[in-house]
């Protein structure tokens, strides 16, 4: 229930922020909204001897129209994601999907930049985010870097953030026809994480807790390329993927159900455009 | 570390341990015991409170994040005597039995109104996801919420 | 106009609203200053001997007071033999919910050997919670790992033996024969399968949670639990008389029975206190709650049901093997009420169950809402519905015909069930109508031709339940009226949210008069209520509220005497107005005298009566729920859309509370036909000791619930009432239960084990499909 003991110290600005992961080595993290280090701690599955609390940095939450792409601060919390008019009218998919993240409390918390951070393969922004073929500068001690979606989720928890690294902003390219989204989220109770989720935007398919990381379904994909039906396209939706089973569901049924809910979202993307 | 917040309108300054959780700052130093602590993985809501009007589980958020900020828990909810509407409302509709989720569950709707005035009932009920409750099965507390919307008007 | 029957909104309301209820950890009593906070070290393998305790480290961090194991606990009296011998496997079970010991008995803190991971092996004293995780994480305890028992056919084989002195893990047999099949012989449709009815956790919103004081010779404990005297008598344990014990149950925050008493850590607390002179202080965490509060449930059933094509049951066998976990803390108690209830509301004229009761490497069973009958309406219902469906008629119909009849009661069942007032068809026919069930059979039909990816299911279950089981132990009230005009009723019922205090308080104000603001409640102090029984089995308001109005009525009749003397005029001729409060002259209305006069001149200034009540029997409440749901026939998941109930418990006190009770046992009972079960792995290791993991439903997934009112009374006692307590969940799990599997029935679905995940349920359609497909 309580976190092991550890140092908290406050950034307020990137370069503080950065100089103090740098100062504290392997033995920091940066905490965002804390919604998925915390929850962590406090079950003594991660025991950081040093938090650094980005909360106190306001220029990295925002929401920004860049022209051809939005522009989201890493610190922007999910409610305002799921809220901002640029989103809704421009992203529609990202909106929607950060409105399914947890809970009302859990998304005033949360942020977008915490949850890509984390890495979770069962985490719905992110697969959305790839689907969107979204990009994430990383600022670091040595400069800045801008890292696609496909390139950035390499394993459970593991992403392309080297140690000290920060997530600052994600950049939505923004879809041609952004009414073309669908996004199933199959749980057994509205608050569970996705069983399986399903992160449609136009014909680019990706998929929530199917793998280790989110996966773009490309066998999916490339039969819609081919101008295969939905239903036939759908059919190869568990290809290419590596899901577990576990108390919630099976390997099997994750396949089934990643068959039927990419159906659903493409038919619903179909539907909005 | 020492953190400075307002809790219902008054200041409290306290020097904690640095992973202090809000709820304990709230329940112990504080003293404000309405608000209940129900599990360990932010799933239950008991501990809800409003983060600069925001609902937030009080129990994810450290003491230290919430320095400079100002909270309102059940205990700062009526004001000059009268009950919230919200508190009225859960009084005329039977919405709590034992009332241990019923702090946070109060809050966790006062929020939800302040951001949707004029709920459905499967808002209502999607708005609660992270509410658990044991003894009502949530029929009263939804016409709770729904009329303290209507009265809202 | 009495006040009875009538809506009135809580006493307990104000002050739970605006402060907060104030739950063991809130407490700020003197007594406790200074306490210090206790964390138990838990045994992390399901199965294993002790080999080791090394408590160095822990004892080394700062503010750790002391750390205690089954060694320290050398000032204990020795363990009073059980009442005569315990019995073997073979002979009839002790009586009453009491752990069985012996052979069987239970440790306060683990001695040589755990039996369930969460076990509590050592308790950890430190000057704040914080500092007693940290240092409780440091005891470091080695273990012999043991073979692991985890599932009731793992027990039955005997290989791994959790007491190796019993020589079996089977420590309970009970009922009648049940291998006479003859009865079947001329039924012709019979089926006959095994169905599951889950362990589930009880999960109160607030877990256990104990403070206790030892000061000068005496110990004062505040506890959460739902009877403070029982607790009080299970503390002499520490080696002290009860009256040197106080026991306080301050606000809990929810029991559902498995705060009954107190239990074994609980005990330990209490110990500790006495044992360092430190007030000491415990509320466990939610992953302690999900791993070691007594959890409810855990049947394994097999049935056989057989009858005639019209629909007529003929025979019902019903073989109950209950897991009881590491420690059968309720002997052979709560399959023993299963098959009480066994044949549910039907007059089925071979009725045959028995029991047998095996320990297993989990966390033990006692009682949970319902407490061993939800298991048996569970599962004749359940029952019922496979019979229609394998005789091709519809459920409904099948009920009718073979319901218990009016005119039948008192009616004694073929499992011995003294059933004393019951109209199970009205409750049916209520429901039917409200739901127009008609209609909905024809939707059904409707997306049944359409081939609709949404199915829709129809789930009814008509149950009766036993409540106040222990109407001979009976309840205590004491009500005095005092000079100021205001009264106190002192009640043996501890209630944990179901709001005695408004209704002892309406039943106070019908009799005497005195408004309900003027009218305190307490309960649950064994210094001010050293005899009473407590909150459980539905029993409170049958057997408190009638102590309450027969103490109100000895009241009346000692003021009527003052009243008397005071006006100078014959007893017969003094009236009190009970809807003003005010004594009167027959024929007099000049003369008049209030409550506070009457009773100032009483002895003391005070009128007092109190009053034991008993029943000489339980009382039968009963109804029927129609659950209708929807399954999405390509993903299994099933949303609830209506759940329409006519739950009957005899006269209404004060609905608001009825359809609070109501309310809240329908979603615990959905909640186990959907969504909630606690699973271990093969090694006994808990799956969902977590908030995160176990399905707790939500207001998600729940529909608003369509409640119809119908009130049988009983003549048992003089309010005419049985208990609604447990009413709700009882039927709720069947009818959900019987809606998901209807709702796949056309596919070939006959049954579909609980909890009907989407997995389960989506698994049963593929299969049913793949054997229509041969």
């Amino acid at each position: 229930m309580i976190p092991p003991a550890f140092t908290y110290v406050r950034a307020t600005s990137v370069d503080e922020a950065l100089g103090l992961a740098a100062e504290h080595g392997e033995d920091a993290k940066y905490l965002a909204g804390g919604h998925s280090l915390l929850p962590l701690m406090k079950l003594r599955f991660a025991a950081p001897g040093v938090l650094i609390d980005l909360g106190r940095i306001p220029e990295l939450a925002y929401v920004r129209d860049e022209g051809t792409y939005v522009a989201i601060g890493a610190l922007t919390r999910h409610h305002d994601v799921a809220h901002a008019s640029l989103l809704e009218s421009d992203v529609p998919l990202l909106a929607h999907t950060a409105e399914a993240v947890g809970d009302p409390q859990i998304r005033h918390r949360g942020t977008i930049g915490g949850s890509v951070a984390h890495g979770d393969a069962a985490s719905d922004l992110p697969a959305a985010l790839l689907a969107l073929d979204a990009s994430f500068v990383i600022r670091g001690q040595d400069g800045t870097r801008t890292v696609p979606a496909a390139e950035f989720f390499r394993g459970i928890f593991e992403t392309a953030l080297e140690p000290g690294e920060l997530l600052t902003e994600i950049q939505v390219p923004k879809p041609a026809s952004p009414a073309a989204w669908g996004f199933q989220k199959f749980t057994k109770r509205a608050i569970d994480w996705a069983i399986v989720g399903v992160a449609v935007q136009g014909h680019a398919v990706a998929l929530v807790n199917m793998g280790s990381t989110p996966l773009r379904a490309t066998a999916v994909e490339n039969a819609l390329a081919s101008g295969a039906s939905i239903a036939d396209a759908a059919a190869l939706a568990a290809a290419g993927t590596s899901a577990g089973s576990d108390i919630h569901a099976s390997k099997a049924f994750r396949e089934h159900l990643a068959r039927v809910l990419v159906k659903r979202a493409l038919e619903d993307a179909a539907a909005r455009s | 570390m020492k953190v400075e917040l307002t809790v219902n309108g008054k200041e409290v300054t306290a020097d904690v341990e640095d992973r202090m959780l809000l709820v304990h700052l709230l329940r112990d130093v504080a003293n404000l015991t309405a608000t209940n602590i129900g599990c360990e993985t932010t799933s239950c809501g008991a501990c809800t409170v409003l983060l600069d009007g925001e609902s937030v589980k009080s129990c994810t958020v450290l003491a230290a994040q919430a320095d400079g900020q100002s909270v309102t828990t059940l205990e700062g909810l009526a004001a000059d005597g009268q009950m919230h509407a919200v508190q009225q409302a859960f009084h005329q509709e039977h919405g709590l039995q034992c009332g241990f989720c019923t702090p946070g569950m109060v809050m966790a709707i006062v929020s939800l109104l302040k951001e949707n005035p004029s709920p459905t009932e499967a808002e209502v009920r999607t708005g609660l996801e992270g509410n658990i409750c044991r003894c009502t099965g949530y029929h009263n507390i939804v016409r709770a919420a729904l009329a303290a919307a209507e009265a809202g008007k | 106009m009495s006040i009875l029957g009538t809506r009135v909104i809580r006493t307990e309301d104000p002050r739970l609203l605006t402060a907060g209820g104030v739950y063991v950890d809130d407490l700020r009593e003197p007594e406790l200053a200074g306490a210090v906070r206790a964390t138990f070290v838990r045994a992390t393998v399901a199965h294993a001997l002790i080999t080791g305790i090394d408590k160095s480290e822990a004892l080394a961090q700062p503010g750790v007071v002391a750390v205690l194991t089954a060694a320290d606990m050398t000032d204990l009296p020795a363990p009073e033999p059980p009442g005569g011998e315990v019995p073997g496997p073979d002979e009839p079970p002790a009586e009453g919910p009491v752990p069985l010991g012996g052979k069987w008995a239970e440790p306060l803190l683990a001695v040589d050997r755990v039996r369930f991971v969460g076990e509590p092996v050592a308790i950890v004293l430190t000057d704040s919670t914080y500092q007693g995780e940290d240092a409780a994480e440091l005891v470091s305890v080695d273990y012999e790992v043991l073979p692991a028992v985890t599932t009731i056919e793992g027990a039955l084989a005997d290989d791994s033996l959790l007491f190796p002195d019993a020589g079996t893990n089977v420590c309970v047999r009970g009922g009648r024969d049940i291998s006479d099949d003859s009865v079947f012989a001329d039924c012709d449709v019979v089926v006959e399968g095994d169905i599951v009815n889950q362990r589930v956790a009880a999960l109160p919103m607030e877990g256990r949670a104990t403070a206790a004081a030892f000061i000068d010779g005496k110990l004062t404990v505040w506890a959460s639990t739902q009877n403070a005297q029982l607790g009080r008598l299970i503390f002499t344990a520490i080696g002290l008389p009860p009256d040197a014990i106080r026991v306080v149950a301050p606000d809990v925050g929810g029991g559902f029975g498995a705060k009954i008493g107190v239990d074994r850590e609980q005990i330990v607390v209490a110990w500790a206190a006495k044992h360092t002179g430190r007030p000491v202080r415990w509320v466990e965490t939610r992953n302690e709650n999900l791993m070691s509060m007594t959890q409810g449930r855990a049947q394994l059933h097999h049935i056989k049901i057989g009858g005639d094509r019209d629909g007529k049951i003929k025979a019902y066998r019903l073989d109950v093997i209950q897991d009881a976990g590491a420690f059968p803390r309720m002997s052979g108690f709560l399959p023993m009420l299963t098959n009480l209830m066994a044949p549910g509301v039907y007059d089925i004229p071979h009725v045959q169950a028995d029991y047998k009761v095996v320990v297993t490497n989990t966390t033990p069973i006692a009682a949970y809402r319902g407490a061993g009958r939800p298991e048996a309406a569970a599962t004749i219902e359940r029952s019922v519905d496979w019979f229609a469906a394998a005789a091709g008629l519809d459920p409904a119909e099948v009920r009718k015909a073979n319901f218990i009849q009016p005119d039948q009661f008192p009616f004694v069942t073929k499992a011995g069930a003294p059933y004393d007032t019951g109209d199970y068809e009205a409750a049916l026919e209520k429901v039917l109508g409200a739901a127009d069930y008609a209609s909905l059979r024809a939707e059904q039909q409707r997306r049944r031709e359409a081939g609709d990816t949404r199915q829709l299911g129809l789930g009814l279950a008509s149950y009766v339940e036993i409540t106040a089981a222990d109407a001979g132990a009976g309840e205590t009230a004491k009500v005095e009226v005092h000079d100021d005009g205001t009264a106190t009723i002192y009640t043996g019922s501890s209630a944990h949210g179901q709001g005695h205090h408004t209704a002892y308080a309406m039943i106070l104000q019908d009799e005497l008069g005195i408004p309900m603001d003027k009218i305190e409640v307490i309960h649950g102090d064994t210094d001010l209520i050293p005899d009473g029984v407590g909150t459980y089995a539905s029993r409170s308001l049958q057997l408190g509220g009638s102590a309450v109005h027969n103490a109100a009525i000895e009241v009346k009749a000692e003021a009527a005497r003052n009243a008397a003397a005071l006006f100078e005029a014959a007893e017969a001729d003094v009236v009190l107005d009970a809807a003003t409060g005010i004594w009167h002259i027959a024929g007099d209305p000049d003369k008049s005298l209030s409550w506070a006069q009457v009773a100032g001149n009483a002895d003391g200034g005070l009128i007092v009566a109190n009053v034991r009540f008993t029943a000489d029997r339980p009382t039968f409440p009963f109804g029927t729920h129609l659950s209708v749901a929807e399954v999405d026939t390509e993903t299994g998941k099933v949303t609830l859309l209506r759940h329409i109930t006519a739950d009957d418990a005899g006269p209404v006190l004060n609905p608001i509370l009825m359809e609070g009770q109501r309310h809240g046992g329908i979603a615990q009972g959905a909640a186990q036909a959907l969504c909630e079960e606690v699973l271990y792995d093969a090694d006994g290791n808990p799956l969902t000791s977590t908030l995160a993991d176990y399905a707790a439903i939500t207001a998600t997934e729940l529909p608003s619930f369509e409640l119809l009112t119908s009130e049988t009374p009983t003549s048992v006692n003089p309010l005419g009432v049985k208990g609604i307590g447990e009413a709700g969940t009882i039927g709720s799990t069947p009818a959900v239960h019987n809606a998901v599997i209807d709702a796949v029935s056309h596919l070939g679905v006959r049954h579909i084990d609980m909890p009907m995940t989407p997995e389960r349920v989506w698994t049963a359609i593929s299969e049913a499909q793949k054997a229509s497909a041969k």
